[in-house]
């Protein structure tokens, strides 16, 4: 719903035409009646669909007719995922890694956005978005390496686990503070837009995110500054404890688009062929018509929000099972990958296993790895260390010397020659 | 006449269709005449460009601030301008011409949100394009402190160095302006000189404000340029036509002398320079003065080696006091001159309150208290 463009201030009629109002601040017409408006919930935007709960396309033109190959990447994309969120979890619980946060019940989001994506369009994530660079070939061995902040770490051990980013996967490195990547989305997409480059940008985040300061500050910017970046919006119910009625009192995230004259769309994100769709159209018009979109993907986060939450202090495990049992991303696209006569249990039985062999092998590797130089702590703060960094970096190595056995020098790697 | 309502002024004006001309002419008299009645507590001395810099023209601060931005523009087609009220040429008339000569596209105003801006800005810098931002005034740059602190400062370091905002260079006009009371007058830069990865610069006059922020444009690093608002049009100076950057690592010893150093940045410098007259007057002493131009990372080196040669050191800003970066300055001097120093390090600080409308005259670290702690360290 792309709502009407203003006009220029040239077009704007002298003010001694009554016939309607001459604010500058809007175009409207008059009434004569008092009428408060407010969002009517109950008829809200719809959630745009393909498949029902078992699979199948339930308007077969909208099936996007993927190739074989392409659905099943998405399908294995998101059960490798699945098990390594299994898998790193488990390792957290046992200490081997201090943080981690799963994707259960959001996999679709993910792998059917991403795969309606070109992969140089660039990517700006919250933390729940593992599965964009699942999708576009993210070597495990890297994700693993970030959470155990080992030589292998493209962030060389700063961030907290979960935070990975990737300049060869267009994938911005992810930061904690939330939505603080939305309104850097938009400048990034201004640049896109001056390069005259054909990709957009792509913000995910939450609906918690959503009432931040800087979600508003970039929904504004990008639809005033005519900006090619895609708003996408995981409603999955709760940020943290707060579920989405204390968050907000209008009809979700995808209300508020039109509100800043942006064309905005809902979609049911536990179907990964309708969140395909729905990517795919708003990437036509970022690219083409230089324009934001908002997405809002409705999920259910079927996890806990980290390994330092228990859902179960404020919500049911009966409607966590729910979900997982009866509207499962991963379940409903295995579905259709069998209506399609392309997958089956003994093909399933096969790709998990290989798939945890693969992940045990590299978590077991990322364990033995040692982490980088100690060094790392002063790199990187300025393009190049000034004085006062190389003065207090010197003095620590110099307390390093005299010291060492008290500190855990042996699971770091010496410095390369030369540094 | 405020600044603000010189804003709201220009506007009802633009609105009654005055020609921007003779209202530009309009408003610079009369504010000039109201700088000049405010702007006492210190006096301007041109620098003299070296005869090597070669051809030079007559500008003001911030003419020269607009010359910077139009060869960053032309020198880099990625560059963009954006802010609050650029197009029409900024509120203090910094950007004037600069969207007609460039484009909307490279040129234009952003919504009113600073949060915004800075992120906005953090963004284009990650796609590698060069972005300067305008902040209104430097009492606003609150709104963006989370995106300029968690954000910009640390976007190198935490990605491994995969991911920068070095490209980005925040403008914010600061400091005291006569009248401008709590929020058009502060000099916020202790909050950021706090925040390992960015770097702050404040200049002195136009000389040094094209060649900073020309650095700060180039530099790698997130830049917060923080321009003195009073010197916008009392300041002139004959300044170098070509391009050229100063080092963003040097302070500058701008007199020589063995009694004392002093030390400031932006316009506290021309107080001082003042103050040092007084001394040499008064007191028969000589004052060693050094201007920091880089809040952060700051040249230790310089200011340490005054030191060792003089045995006293004064540091002046309009900050309070209290974490003020003459906290930092005082605590690394004596850290690193300890046996050199025949008094203790003296501050000479705006006060612990916000900054007042009607009190400024007080609250401002003029020559008289600067030359008042100077005389009692002489004694010390």
């Amino acid at each position: 719903m792309l709502v009407q463009q203003r006009g220029s201030s040239s077009s704007v009629p002298p003010l001694d035409d009554t016939s309607r109002p001459q604010y500058l601040g809007t175009k409207c017409d008059w009434t004569e009646s008092i009428e408060f408006r407010t969002h009517v919930v109950s008829e809200g935007f719809p959630v745009y669909r393909v498949l029902n709960r078992d699979g199948k396309p339930i308007v077969p033109s909208e099936d996007p007719q993927l190739s074989e190959q392409v659905l099943l990447k998405m399908y294995n994309g998101m059960t490798l995922l699945n098990s390594m969120d299994r898998i790193l979890y488990e390792s957290q619980r046992q200490g081997r890694i201090s943080f981690y946060m799963t994707n259960f019940g959001e996999e679709g989001t993910h792998f059917g956005s991403a795969a309606a994506l070109d992969n140089n369009d660039l990517i700006y994530g919250q933390y729940r978005e593992a599965g964009v660079l699942v999708w576009r070939d993210y070597p495990l061995a890297q994700f693993m390496g970030q959470c155990y902040g080992n030589e292998l770490d493209d962030c060389k051990g700063r961030g907290m686990p979960v935070h990975y980013g990737s300049d060869k996967h267009n994938f911005v490195t992810i930061s904690s503070p939330l939505a603080t990547q939305m309104p850097q989305a938009v400048g990034s997409a201004y640049a896109f837009k001056l390069a005259q480059k054909k990709n957009c940008v792509v913000c995910y985040f939450g609906e918690g995110a959503a009432s931040e300061g800087d979600a508003h500050a970039a929904l504004n910017f990008a639809a005033t500054l005519d900006c090619p970046v895609i708003f996408f919006c995981r409603n999955n119910g709760y940020a943290i404890s707060t579920p989405a009625h204390e968050q907000y009192k209008g009809d979700g995230i995808v209300a508020r688009g039109p509100g800043y004259g942006i064309a905005s769309i809902r979609v049911d994100g536990n179907d990964v062929l309708a969140v395909y769709n729905v990517t795919k159209a708003a990437r036509q018009i970022a690219v083409e018509e230089c324009k934001p979109v908002l997405i809002e993907a409705m999920t259910y986060r079927i996890g806990h929000h980290s390994t330092s939450d228990d859902s179960s202090a404020y919500r049911s495990v009966d409607e966590v099972r729910s979900w997982d049992r009866n509207d499962h991303p991963i379940t409903r696209f295995r579905n259709y990958l069998v209506h399609r006569g392309i997958w089956d249990d003994a093909k399933e039985e096969q790709w998990k296993n290989e798939t945890k062999k693969q992940i045990m092998q590299a978590f077991a590797r990322a364990e033995k790895l040692k982490k980088p130089p100690v060094k790392y702590m002063f790199t990187d703060v300025y393009r190049q260390m000034p004085d006062s960094l190389q003065e207090q970096w010197e003095l620590m190595r110099q307390h390093l010397q005299q010291y060492k056995e008290h500190y855990p020098l042996s699971s770091f790697k010496e410095l390369p020659d030369g540094e | 006449m405020s600044l603000t309502s010189l804003r709201f002024t220009v506007r009802a004006l633009l609105r009654k269709k005055v020609s921007p001309r003779k209202l530009r002419w309009e408003q610079v008299a009369s504010s000039c005449e109201v700088q000049k009645r405010s702007a006492g507590h210190f006096t301007f001395v041109p620098d003299t460009p070296s005869s090597s810099d070669g051809e030079t023209a007559r500008l003001n601060l911030y003419q020269a601030i607009t010359n910077a931005l139009d060869l960053t523009l032309s020198n880099d087609p990625t560059a963009v301008i954006f802010g609050e009220d650029v197009a029409f040429g900024g509120v203090f008339r910094c950007t004037v011409g600069l969207q007609e000569k460039y484009g909307k596209h490279r040129v234009f105003n952003t919504p009113l949100c600073e949060q915004g801006i800075a992120g906005f800005g953090i963004g284009m810098a990650v796609a590698g394009a060069t972005a300067v931002a305008e902040m209104q005034f430097a009492d606003y740059i609150y709104p963006a402190f989370d995106q300029l602190v968690n954000e910009a400062a640390k976007y190198r370091y935490r990605s491994g160095g995969l991911f920068n905002c070095g490209g980005l260079t925040v403008r914010a006009p600061c400091g005291a302006v006569g009248h401008g009371a709590l929020y058009h007058s502060q000099s916020p830069e202790a909050f950021f000189a706090h925040v390992p990865g960015l770097r702050i610069v404040m200049p002195r006059g136009p000389i040094q404000a094209k060649g900073l922020l020309r650095a700060c444009v180039q530099n790698q690093d997130p830049c917060i340029f923080f321009e003195p608002k009073i010197l916008y049009r009392l300041a002139v100076e004959q300044v170098p036509v070509k391009d050229y950057a100063l080092p963003l690592d040097k302070a500058q010893v701008l007199q020589e002398g063995d009694d004392i150093t002093l030390l400031g940045w932006g316009t506290q410098v021309h107080v001082l320079r003042e103050v040092a007259q007084m001394v040499q007057d008064k007191l028969n002493a000589s004052c060693e003065l050094i201007d920091l131009c880089t809040l952060m990372p700051w040249d230790k080196e310089t200011v340490a080696n005054s030191v060792r040669k003089t045995g006293r050191l004064l540091v002046a800003h309009e900050a309070p006091l209290t974490a003020g970066l003459g906290a930092e300055i005082a605590a690394s001097i004596q850290e690193e001159c300890f046996l050199s120093l025949e008094a203790p390090v003296q501050r000479v600080t705006g006060f612990d309150t916000p900054f007042p409308h009607i009190f400024e005259p007080f609250y401002l670290p003029d020559k008289w208290r600067c030359f008042d702690a100077i005389k009692k360290m002489m004694n010390y």
